[in-house]
């Protein structure tokens, strides 16, 4: 018992500030795509042709949908114009499929909160029930890191619920294998209404790395209807954290 | 016991036609005959043909260091060899799965993942009207009786984990017998191989099972040098192995503090969960991303680990080191803990070998067997890791030998960055794909041995692409371990394997 109390004494206060002070990523981390169609030679299209996924479009202008992206940077590596690159801002998480694109020279926002009514429903207790379909555990794991006391996050009333029926909203990972679709839809209609969708993840919002599987959907998109896109393969725990607490008005979208 | 095989060392390819076709008895009673002695199975797959499909077998020999492979040609069904050879038992499911040949006298004939098949035709579980069966839905094994309840999970669980479907056959608390149920992952990785390599294909091996992608990574890396005919620089090669270890020490680290989670025990938990993302945060500092994705590719890797990196990492080490031993040291001086993992989730080392496990699980049953060793690659060809067994069998054991290779991962990352050879990390010319070959390569990860075997047509592309991933040696393991416990016993027993399902679902 005394070693115990010693340990917890050793090991300390470890829980982020965020988002009271920034949290810092590595440097190498790719975040926020950064396009700078001004250095693009015009007739090149090199970046949008090495990209796997179809996710960068250099007609004229530079934009790229992260809702399709791995993150991968083979992009901004074939770039020889510079034109590419992506910064350690993880703040990427939109309420809308089409806000996840960013266009070279615009200012990229992230999440609004949700609207007065729910607010004052979820703004200060929202429970969540997590399915996985077809997720490769990645997205999961870093979904259930938010748990650990580094993170914390039942400190903004945000929980992960064993049942659906404890449930406020479903937090889908995964590109929605067929064999998953329907115990998906079962857990949906199990939540009771109104309710929220969160899709994390480029599976989950797209297909991912999985894109065009006859075995799965292309993600939740289009088969339920989706509040929160948290895009990233996986999504850094701070870019899941970060769009729950922009939803829920903690943030607001002039923060950076 | 070589029966006319064609024995390799890991890594390596060599000519399809180098591949003896057997006869049908040569060929299974081969198989017999040989795993009756020193050789395991590490995959047993098919490629459906015209008539029939063409099976092969890749099994290993830990006292000569070498591989085999053999292959035969069966028509519409072949023998069933499970009950001679349980380890086939899900390989011999599979091969009728994907390739609509029968294994007659199989004594559990069930679907594996309830995929479509990799060839045109119906499968064997299909309905009458022709359409696909659905996920989880078959005839479980039941045991009879007034007092005997049927208990069914799944496959969406209580916590943020994946999907599985597990039926236990309980008598009050006690389990007679659980079956597990999987597929429900099934993202169809291995027919989008057939006809790669693509620009795609590093992504797919990143994500067959998103929590080991070094280790599937290096598996891929591995059998693309040898088809390529290049080898990955020394530097490169000893990164990988940094970032293998890093792996094995996050997911070690996250499931021991989940098995002091599920005994109720929190400052093991709550530590371990923190100290976990350290782990992953160094991968992260390598390459970006906490879980490797982007450090490999083939011909060696996209980031270095320049000297900054390198010191930094050493110091985040010490640092992990030390807190992690207080966390960890814990639990064995803890009576309360120690009361719950002994004598929990037995398995014992005739049952374990028989079964075919493999890693820390198969480590923990007194088995003494780990890739790094046996058939070393990469980095592990001039760095031993020393291997570590326990003989009990049980949640002790597996939590025990995780913890003790933790602390040899931890002195092998150390040394690594305190020698990195010198020069580049990537061979930068375009990788070719030698057409008509054969490769194969197994690398340890976390749960144990990983398995790839690539076979190329004419034109350099993969006719069949086959990924064992460890869970699919070990799942069964997992179902016997739960024989005769509790049913509350049953998530304790679980984070102990911490198998993979779309590792098990591809």
């Amino acid at each position: 018992m005394l070693r115990a109390i010693l340990a917890r004494c050793r090991q300390g206060h470890r829980t982020m500030a965020y988002p009271k002070a920034p949290q810092s990523l590595p440097p190498r981390f790719r975040g926020l795509p950064h396009l700078d169609a001004a250095r693009c030679d015009k007739a090149c299209r090199v970046c949008a042709e090495s990209c796997p996924y179809g996710a960068l479009s250099a007609n004229g202008t530079l934009s790229l949908d992260m809702g399709k992206c791995l993150f991968c940077g083979e992009c901004s590596d074939v770039c020889g114009h510079e034109a590419i690159s992506f910064t350690t801002d993880a703040c990427l998480a939109s309420r809308t499929r089409e806000g996840l694109t960013v266009t070279s020279g615009e200012v990229y926002r992230p999440a609004t909160a949700l609207g007065q009514e729910l607010l004052r429903l979820y703004g200060r207790s929202l429970k969540l029930r997590e399915v996985s379909a077809g997720g490769c555990n990645a997205c999961e794991a870093d979904t259930n890191v938010l748990s650990t006391i580094g993170w914390d996050l039942g400190r903004f009333g945000i929980q992960f619920v064993a049942s659906p029926r404890h449930a406020d909203g479903l937090f889908v990972t995964g590109p929605v294998s067929e064999n998953m679709r329907l115990a998906l839809l079962d857990t949906y209609a199990a939540i009771p209404e109104p309710r929220l969708v969160i899709v994390a993840g480029a599976c989950a919002i797209n297909g991912g790395p999985f894109k065009d599987h006859s075995e799965v959907h292309n993600g939740a998109d289009g088969l339920i209807p989706v509040d929160l896109y948290v895009p990233g393969c996986p999504p850094s725990p701070l870019t899941i954290l970060d769009g729950l607490l922009r939803l829920l008005n903690h943030i607001s979208w002039h923060d950076k | 016991m070589s029966f006319g095989m064609k024995t390799f060392y890991n890594g390596v390819s060599f000519s399809r036609s180098d591949i003896p076709l057997l006869d049908n008895d040569t060929f299974f009673q081969g198989i017999l005959d040989a795993t009756a002695h020193d050789w395991r199975v590490c995959t047993y797959f098919g490629v459906p043909s015209a008539s029939g499909a063409t099976l092969y077998c890749v099994m290993a020999s830990k006292s000569s260091g070498s591989l085999a492979i053999v292959a035969t040609q069966v028509g519409r069904s072949f023998p069933s060899l499970t009950e001679a050879c349980p380890q086939l038992h899900l390989f011999e499911r599979e091969i009728a799965e994907q390739c609509l040949v029968r294994p007659e006298g199989h004594p559990w004939f069930k679907p594996v993942r309830f995929q479509k098949p990799l060839c045109d035709g119906q499968g064997f579980w299909s309905a009458d009207d022709g359409a696909g069966l659905l996920p989880g839905v078959m005839d479980f094994y039941r045991v009879e009786g007034d007092e005997v309840h049927e208990v069914a999970v799944g496959p969406v669980h209580a916590g943020i984990i994946e999907p599985g479907h597990f039926r236990f056959q309980c008598h009050g608390e006690e389990v007679f017998h659980l079956e597990i149920a999987l597929g429900f992952q099934h993202r169809g990785i291995e027919r989008a191989l057939i006809g790669a390599p693509s620009v795609r294909t590093m992504h797919l091996m990143e994500t067959i099972a998103g929590d080991t992608t070094i280790g599937h990574g290096q598996a891929y890396c591995m059998n693309m040098e040898s088809l390529g005919n290049i080898f990955a620089p020394p530097r490169a090669e000893a990164v990988r192995g940094i970032a293998l270890e890093l792996e094995r020490l996050a997911n070690h680290t996250g499931d021991l503090g989940a098995i002091a989670g599920d005994v109720g025990y929190l400052p093991t938990a709550s530590f371990c969960g923190r100290i976990r993302g350290d782990f992953l945060n160094m991968t992260a500092m390598l390459c970006g991303s906490r879980f490797g994705r982007g450090l490999l590719r083939p011909g060696g890797i996209a980031y270095d680990c320049d000297t900054e990196i390198a010191e930094n990492m050493l110091q985040r080490l010490q640092t992990a080191r030390k807190e992690l031993t207080q966390a960890i040291s814990l639990l064995w001086i803890t009576p309360s803990v120690m009361a719950r993992l002994e004598n929990t989730g037995m398995l014992n080392e005739p049952v374990a070998r028989e079964i075919g496990l493999v890693g820390p699980a198969a480590r923990a049953c007194d088995l003494n067997q780990d890739v790094r060793r046996d058939h070393p690659f990469g980095i592990y060809r001039m760095s031993q890791i020393p291997v570590i067994t326990a003989a009990s069998g049980d949640v002790y054991a597996r939590a025990l030998v995780r913890w003790l290779e933790m602390e040899r991962s931890l002195d092998f990352i150390e040394e690594q960055l305190q020698q990195l050879p010198r020069g580049g990390g990537q061979i930068n010319r375009p990788l070719g794909v030698a057409a008509g070959k054969c490769a194969v390569a197994l690398t340890e990860g976390w749960r144990g041995e990983i398995c790839h075997v690539a076979l190329t047509d004419d034109q350099g592309c993969f006719e069949r692409y086959k990924v064992t991933d460890p869970s699919f040696h070990n799942w069964t393991g997992l179902a016997l371990a739960l024989r005769d416990q509790q049913i509350s016993d049953f998530p304790l027993c679980n984070k102990s394997f911490n198998l993979s399902y779309c590792g098990f679902d591809l």
